[in-house]
């Protein structure tokens, strides 16, 4: 057993090494900009640069608009297959899964060619139709994981139960939905929806071949003309990410609870 | 209880009262679920079926394998090739090193809080892909990387001498690995944790050695997950672009970037040559899923 031990703080040690060189060398790189000191030089001009605001903003916007969409989609149909159509759970499942299978180049390739300006919907026609389009893609992106988040949320509450007892005091399908389930799995849907912003906000192939001005893009253009400040905007990312798992790891604490919460 | 109701319609019919109301209800039954399925069908099946439709038409719209034909030559093929080559060691690397990560955090005695690090670390690793993942590689393996740099004044090792290169097989393989790992460890951890702790004292009781144990039961009752999971991160790694191209540009001639640089510009002179590209992927990623699900069916026996 005292080997048995020893090789686990061995390959402990191995991974963190593997994990923490990448970011202790980032960090090292963005600070390096001024010759012979340390500075956050790079982290100034990146911050400062109206580009980033202007593409941080939109990705920003367009996560908010994924997670909307996401959640208009998913709710009603996670909570009315436990509620009436519990057949219908396999064939949910696979869709919600095909996202995994179907690379995101495919399916915005997908988008190119059925919704260009001569199609009969021609979402590429308009700046803001593409801008739709796009959030969509993220949309199917985050399917997986908005469902799976949804449908974790819903197994803890007794859904049919809540469901009666609101129609017994006479409330309808929306009043059901809005002020009775959804607070009920709200922890759930944050989740979902911060794991939908870390997917959104540096994602690159969609924004990049529908040419809307987002994040990842931007950070692909300035990888490929500066030295240090994408060193800087990596660890922006990073952060970025830490920042959205942490509240979905701080949510999931209140998220027992919520259940029986008698509101 | 299904089995009666298929065979005798009369003692169904008593047993279960309701499905009379449900007949009546049927539309609005739907309407719960029609914007998922109108989504699901606009936005995910239709582009994917229009894209493998395109695979088997020329220019005219009639039927031809010329294109799938056409994915033989020499450029395809080696995109093909090196992109399952990428795919395949990242992801075999990626699962051993998780798996014995794993096994390391939950059954090597470690401390608690190192469980609980790393996995939320990983939570958070496997999800830092994409063009701020490739900034941090070169930051690191770069030629002016901190690693090469330390490797080169304080080992005397200068890796760049000695073949390697960010921009290769192995320099995206590695950049991969980064988020193999972490993806495999927070999938793995609650087949590990499905482990029962009595089947440890019963093989211990039967006068099973350590390796004995190892042997005939933990590695059968996880190996299905493990190769689940393996499956599932290549796709992940096959279908991935933004690392890639933010790391090597157009340099390293892999699918989805070969596919990119279609889109962009035609640059194989043939669109429909693009949708077989595109169909030839479905294909690869579809397959190693269908696999997926097969071993997830049968390692969820033992998870119960």
């Amino acid at each position: 057993m005292k080997t048995g031990r020893f090789w686990a703080w061995v390959v402990f040690a191995l991974g963190a090494a593997y994990f923490f060189i990448p970011l202790i060398a980032t960090v090292e790189f963005s600070m390096r900009m001024r010759r012979g000191t340390y500075s956050f030089d790079a982290y100034q001009i990146v911050l400062g640069d109206a580009r980033f605001q202007a593409t941080f903003g939109y990705s920003v916007l367009a996560a908010i608009f994924t997670i909307i969409i996401g959640v208009l989609i998913v709710v009603p149909a996670a909570y009315w297959i436990r509620l009436r159509l519990p057949q219908l759970r396999p064939i949910v499942e696979f869709i919600t899964l095909l996202p995994l299978v179907i690379p995101a180049i495919v399916i915005v390739f997908g988008y190119i060619r059925m919704y260009g300006s001569n199609s009969p919907l021609p979402f590429l026609a308009s700046d803001r139709g593409t801008d739709l389009l796009l959030v969509i893609g993220y949309a199917t992106l985050a399917l997986p994981y908005m469902y799976r988040a949804v449908d974790t949320g819903l197994r803890t509450i007794d859904v049919r139960t809540l469901t009666e007892a609101a129609q017994i005091l006479g409330a309808g399908w929306g009043t059901i939905i809005t002020r009775v389930i959804l607070p009920n799995v709200l922890i759930a849907v944050l989740s979902g929806a911060f794991l939908t912003f870390a997917i959104v906000i540096g994602e690159f192939t969609m924004a990049s071949l529908l040419n809307r001005p987002a994040f990842g893009p931007y950070l692909q253009n300035i990888g490929a003309n500066r030295a240090y400040e994408p060193a800087a905007l990596a660890i922006i990312a990073f952060a970025i990410t830490w920042g959205c798992m942490s509240l979905i790891q701080i949510l999931s604490r209140f998220a027992p609870r919520s259940a029986n919460r008698p509101n | 209880m299904t089995d009666l109701s298929l065979s005798d319609q009369t003692i169904a019919g008593k047993t279960a009262p309701p499905s009379e109301a449900r007949a009546l209800r049927l539309p609005t039954q739907w309407l719960g679920v029609a914007p998922f399925f109108i989504f699901a069908i606009m936005f995910l099946i239709l582009p994917t079926l229009y894209l493998m439709l395109g695979a088997f038409q020329n220019g005219a719209g009639e039927f031809t394998l010329e294109n799938i034909i056409a994915l033989s030559q020499p450029t395809i093929v080696a995109a093909y090739w090196i992109s399952i080559k990428i795919s395949l060691a990242s992801s075999l690397i990626g699962a051993f090193a998780g798996l014995a990560i794993a096994i390391a955090i939950v059954r090597g005695g470690l401390p608690e809080w190192i469980r609980s690090a790393t996995l939320t670390f990983s939570g958070v690793a496997s999800n830092f892909a994409g063009v701020p993942l490739a900034f941090a590689f070169l930051a690191t393996l770069g030629r002016l990387g901190l690693a090469t740099v330390i490797l080169n004044t304080v080992f005397g090792l200068n890796i760049y001498a000695h073949g390697f290169n960010i921009l290769s097989f192995w320099g995206l393989t590695l950049t991969y690995v980064y988020f193999q790992i972490p993806l495999m460890v927070v999938i793995i951890v609650p087949a590990i944790d499905g482990l029962k702790k009595e089947w440890g004292e019963a093989a211990a009781t039967l006068g099973a050695t350590q390796t004995q144990f190892w042997r005939m039961v933990v590695i059968p009752v996880i190996w299905p997950s493990f190769l689940g999971t393996v499956i599932l991160l290549f796709a992940n790694a096959f279908g991935a672009i933004a690392t890639a191209y933010a790391l090597t540009g157009s340099s390293l001639n892999i699918v989805p970037i070969l596919l990119y640089a279609q889109i962009r510009g035609d640059v194989l002179h043939n669109p429909h040559l693009g949708y077989a590209i595109a169909f030839g992927m479905i294909v690869i990623t579809g397959l190693a899923n269908v696999f997926y699900i097969w071993f997830r069916t049968r390692s969820e026996r033992w998870l119960k």
